[in-house]
């Protein structure tokens, strides 16, 4: 799994603290680049969804970069709205689900389970 | 009837002029008649509507005090679940599911007594900005059917300005309530982030998602606002204070003496020149009532734009994992876990959210991650800074709500820049986790189309958007002598 995680070498994207400042950067993300992205987030996207994406994803990735030429080291990142940290609750038993509701959407089950296909290959 | 405010519909509702069986019933023929044209609903629940109304119709009649809308209609965006009803998103992934429970907005709105008919339209899991990304076909702008009604809550708003309903539900991840009710002439407000629970509402991007009150007065959005407001333990992101006095703010609706902010950076280039002179005479109007109009700049506005389009796929990405074809949803191909899934997501996805969940898939990689999703954090700090250096020199902040009225269906659909474009001026409120409302200003000079005035106050100051719109409400309506949607075309006359 582990090659799975790593990316191809970021050819075309530089190094934030090079491209600040720069308006101009061309991404260019190849039909291969999203074969690999399209198996990490697991949808079986066409072949001709590869080539068009590939083209749009250079297009959008190119206009929303650009939020690097403010990102300098000394702004903090913010990643929510409202300065929230780690909100509890008693733990307490209060109603919820029966099972049968709970299965109710499930595409298979079986002895109150959701039944889903092998995880596993032969040689796992 | 169906033309009237809700609050109206309240009073007839409260002093037995008509019962709730026949309110509904009237907005469920209007529906049939019009939403074969308009596409507002992608599901109505005529039995459990009437059934709710004749409920609430024996209580009323038994003399129980009842809540300020009860028995008044209102229709659900599709994104929120409600216990047995079909709820898709738009989305084929969710097709023919059905809900084990209620979101805390519908227990909230059952609660009031408030009548659901049914699930309204959207673009596919909220993503976009003109409905035209449902699976189940685009919505038609009641103003000229050929155009869209906005998005992603098109289809909340279109029932608004058809009067298939006078009270709605929307969401808004970047201005999907506010960008639809200023091209259909309605009201609709984002509410602070945290105001209104999140709980049984599909996440798109949970740091800016929101639900809010939709309608066609600004009274109205503020008894709807209450309804569904205030802390839910259900919600971790509720925010655990009292909901801002917006009715009162509503009915009090005077701008004496406010300060009232122009943002520099939302206006200009871009902007449709009808869309901006609407704007300056709303602005000479709140003037003469009072306020005192100062410029603000807010420089980093010039790059919420991309900050957003990478924190929301990001989030989006990592939301939308949930369907795994394993729990709930469709099931589609054979073979392992993995190919099952890898299938059912090529499947159940549009264009729209299968381009979303890619770029946030890249933006999150490890090698990117700090250029694009840190570096869009980093520029969500600098503008709420703006916000805040805004916030000290005007009580409320505004702009257009979005730079153009309703295009034509079809139009942006191949370019996701221009489309994006839609949302320029609402998202860096969803970024800075504040409020924002959408209010009509008028009909464009070049198309005749509705435009909207969005105003922005601080952080659970929500009252300070009803005080002021409902004060530019009012001026306009003796202006113009009649409520905006007169001017709309009738429908269903075919």
């Amino acid at each position: 799994m582990d090659c799975e995680r790593r990316w191809p070498d970021p050819k075309v994207i530089r190094a934030p603290s090079e491209s600040l400042g720069k308006v101009t950067f061309m991404s260019n993300i190849s039909r291969d680049d999203v074969a690999n992205l399209a198996k990490l987030a697991r949808i079986d996207l066409s072949e001709d969804e590869l080539n068009h994406l590939s083209k749009e994803l250079s297009v959008i990735l190119d206009a929303v970069a650009r939020v690097q030429e403010v990102a300098s080291a000394d702004v903090p990142p913010t990643s929510h709205p409202l300065p929230l940290q780690n909100v509890f609750r008693v733990d307490e038993v209060r109603p919820s689900l029966t099972p049968s509701e709970a299965l109710s959407g499930a595409p298979a089950q079986e002895e109150q389970r959701f039944k889903v296909p092998q995880i596993l290959g032969e040689e796992q | 009837m169906i033309k009237n405010s809700a609050v109206q519909m309240a009073h007839a509702l409260s002093s037995n002029e008509i019962s709730s069986v026949e309110l509904t019933q009237a907005h469920l023929d209007q529906i049939s008649k019009v939403d074969t044209d308009v596409h507002a609903f992608l599901h109505v629940d005529s039995e459990g509507a009437l059934a709710q109304a004749r409920d609430i119709d024996a209580r009323r009649k038994a003399g129980e005090k009842l809540a300020p809308l009860a028995g008044v209609p209102l229709a659900l965006k599709d994104v929120l679940v409600q216990k047995g009803i079909p709820t898709t998103c738009g989305s084929k992934m969710l097709e023919g599911w059905r809900p084990p429970y209620d979101s805390t907005v519908v227990s909230r709105l059952k609660d009031n007594g408030i009548i659901i008919l049914g699930k309204t339209n959207m673009d596919e899991f909220a993503m976009g900005s003109s409905t035209e990304n449902s699976a189940y076909g685009p919505t038609h702008n009641p103003w000229d059917l050929t155009r869209i009604p906005g998005g992603s809550g098109g289809g909340s708003s279109a029932a608004l300005a058809a009067f298939e309903a006078p009270l709605a539900i929307g969401t808004d991840t970047g201005g999907s309530i506010r960008q639809p009710a200023a091209v259909t002439g309605t009201v609709g407000v984002k509410p602070t982030y945290g105001g209104v629970s999140r709980y049984g509402l599909v996440a798109f991007s949970s740091s800016l998602d929101q639900a809010g009150p939709c309608a066609r007065t600004v009274l109205d959005a503020a008894y709807l606002h209450e309804a569904i407001g205030g802390y839910d333990r259900m919600d971790s992101t509720s925010i655990n204070a009292s909901i801002p006095p917006v009715v009162e703010a509503a009915k009090n609706g005077n701008v004496k003496g406010m300060k009232i902010g122009v943002i520099k950076e939302l206006q200009g280039d871009g902007y449709q020149p009808g869309v901006l002179k609407l704007f300056n005479q709303s602005l000479e109007l709140l003037a003469s009532l009072g306020a005192e109009i100062v410029e603000v700049s807010c420089k980093y506005f010039d790059y919420a734009l991309a900050a957003y389009y990478l924190i929301a796929p990001s989030e989006c990405s990592s939301n939308l994992a949930r369907f795994d074809a394993m729990r709930y949803g469709i099931r589609v191909g054979e073979g392992s876990a993995e190919d099952v899934m890898n299938a059912t997501r090529q499947q159940g996805f549009g264009r729209e959210v299968k381009r979303r969940i890619i770029l946030g898939t890249y933006a999150l990689s490890s090698g990117y991650y700090d250029a694009y999703y840190g570096s869009a954090q980093k520029v969500r700090t600098l503008i709420s800074r703006d916000f805040e250096a805004a916030f000290a020199k005007a009580d409320v902040l505004v702009s257009p709500t979005a730079p153009t009225t309703a295009f034509k269906i079809g139009e942006k659909a191949n370019d996701p820049i221009a489309m994006y474009l839609n949302d320029i001026a609402t998202i860096p409120t969803n970024l800075a986790g504040i409020g924002g409302m959408s209010v009509p200003s008028g009909l464009a000079e070049e198309d005749g189309l509705p435009a909207g005035f969005q105003i922005m106050a601080p952080a659970m100051k929500d009252d300070r958007m009803y005080q002021v719109g409902s004060a530019l409400e009012a001026a306009l309506l003796s202006k113009w002598g009649k409520p905006i949607l007169e001017n709309a075309p009738s429908l269903g006359a075919r």
